[in-house]
């Protein structure tokens, strides 16, 4: 059994961007970057089951359909997701001004910067 | 064994997937991503899943791009220099995310002994249906009710952008910024392309009955086609209140709807197809979801109601 | 007959990468965005259109190979508009700098 087959180097890669999903999530304090970091985390996240989906390939198909429908569901339902979090983050900053996910508690370091 | 092409595709896609995230200026993280998103449908495609990746390139990579350049545009005043975490944090994130990853890729590198795959039941019945299309199958056929919800979900969530604008402008316009008009050529861009575009979007709509392709892919053709036009200022954006475009973001979802509830009274069951007709009811849904997919995501695109914008 | 198209193939692909790679080094050393674009311009044209003349053979079908034809065509219509467009802008931003 080859280990290191083509399906197994892309699963490693899902692996990949959904670490580095969740760490941009993480690190980068613009709200704009984080909506960035989530498409990536959910992109890494789809990337798995196209892997399932592949290793699934029986009855003449080049792989399960039923993951890859559910992919191309999930990716229409991130994008709604996208969009609503950029519509909010547009509100926000038409609101208060700044796209800052900073407490208004601490206006003082924002000015800092 | 893994191909030289495979290998090297993922170390692009890692490594502008690690740019996108890192890079300094926010539009270049957005610039990249679409690049990323692009490159990942090939991914789609080497894993034989070429539906996906018509949907990633469409939808994923080129309208979330729209989507996400739009907003850097306005937010560019904004844009402040980011403040670094502090680095106990970062070690923090790092370690965390490391062992996710490690373990996500521990149970890719430990397949199960029988592959589980549900590819022979699709088969199986997917004469009765007359789609050639596996994929297209399980989304209309298996899994109708999750693509009827999906569609939902993105109307809903239109519903919920238009909502965050002020109350005195709820049915106003959308404030798209044409381009400046002495730039010509794009108009001329937005003339020619078009008629092609279109035809383009309803083909792909069409063959996604038997080969890749689809209603989201169509629709997202038709998207980029009308928000060509608005952006040249051909057009203009119609107000939200707009009872053409209302009738136009629902018609499609609400098709799909009546031909489900439809099944409930000749089959008994909901979203059923009656024996021999399920290919011209599906082609009939996906007909009026293709324009409602492409009406939804350009109003995504374009935003909610907003006071002219002063550039 | 297949042995002399697929050797047409392999060529008419590897002249077509070739220039890609050649855009792609020159759009990381070429210091501003003007010869940038007319680096990337070059591929749009002869590095795609090579690649699509040789995968003509391949296509199968005659409707495959036309449809090979519309893609790079429709390529080279939106490059050529889109690198005016961005020309002008990046000369304008020049010229309000």
């Amino acid at each position: 059994m080859a280990i290191m087959n083509a399906i197994t180097i892309f699963g490693l890669c899902a692996a990949a961007l959904v670490g580095l999903g969740i760490f941009g999530l993480i690190v980068n304090p613009q709200p704009l970057r984080k909506i960035l970091a989530i498409n990536i985390l959910g992109s890494g996240v789809f990337l798995m089951f196209g892997v399932i989906a592949r290793r699934g390939a029986a009855a003449g198909l080049g792989g399960d359909p039923v993951p890859q429908a559910m992919v191309i569901t999930g990716i229409v339902v991130a994008f709604s997701a996208t969009a609503l979090a950029v519509a909010l983050l547009l509100r926000l900053v038409l609101v208060s001004g700044a796209a800052t996910l900073e407490a208004e508690a601490e206006p003082s370091e924002k000015d800092g910067r | 064994m893994a191909s030289v092409f495979d290998v090297t595709l993922v170390c692009l896609i890692l490594a502008v997937g690690a740019w996108s995230t890192f890079a300094r200026l926010t539009f270049s993280a957005i610039v990249i991503f679409i690049v990323y998103g692009l490159l990942l449908s090939l991914a789609w495609v080497r894993l034989a899943a070429v539906d996906v990746a018509l949907t990633e390139a469409a939808i994923g990579s080129g309208v979330t791009g729209m989507l996400l350049l739009n907003a850097v545009a306005r937010l560019r005043s904004t844009d402040a220099a980011p403040t670094p975490s502090r680095s106990s944090v970062n070690i923090a994130a790092g370690v965390f995310c490391t062992l996710i990853t490690a373990s996500l890729a521990g149970l890719v590198l430990v397949p199960p002994q029988v592959p589980v795959s549900l590819a022979p039941s699709v088969m199986e019945s997917l004469g009765q249906s007359g789609l050639g299309n596996p994929v297209a199958g399980v989304l209309f056929v298996y899994r109708s009710l999750d693509t009827l919800l999906e569609k939902v979900v993105l109307v809903l969530a239109l519903i919920a952008v238009w909502s965050l604008a002020p109350d005195g402008l709820w049915g106003g316009k959308p404030a798209l910024r044409p381009f400046p008009q002495r730039d010509s050529v794009l108009i001329f861009l937005a003339r020619t392309v078009p008629p092609i575009g279109i035809m383009v979007g309803i083909y792909m709509f069409w063959v996604g009955a038997d080969e890749p392709g689809g209603a989201f892919q169509g629709g997202a053709v038709l998207a980029a086609m009308w928000i060509l036009v608005m952006i040249a200022g051909l057009a203009a954006v119609p107000p939200t209140s707009s009872h053409a475009l209302r009738l136009a973001l629902i018609v499609g979802p609400v098709v799909f709807l009546a031909i489900g509830i439809l099944g409930i009274f000749l089959t008994g069951t909901f979203l059923a197809y009656p024996e021999g007709y399920a290919k011209p009811l599906i082609i009939a849904i996906e007909a009026t979801l293709t324009v409602s997919i492409g009406v939804t995501l350009a109003m995504h695109v374009v935003g909610p109601p907003e006071k002219e914008w002063r550039s | 007959m297949t042995l002399i198209l697929d050797v047409f193939t392999i060529a008419a692909v590897t002249v077509g990468v070739f220039f890609f790679v050649i855009a792609a080094l020159a759009f990381l050393r070429f210091p501003d965005g003007l010869t940038r674009l007319h680096a990337l311009t070059k591929v749009d044209n002869v590095g795609l259109g090579l690649i699509v003349f040789g995968l003509l053979p391949q296509a199968g079908s005659v409707m495959g190979a036309l449809k090979l034809i519309c893609v790079w065509l429709l390529v080279q219509f939106s490059g050529a508009i889109v690198t005016q467009l961005i020309a002008r802008s990046t000369r304008r931003e020049g010229q309000e700098a």
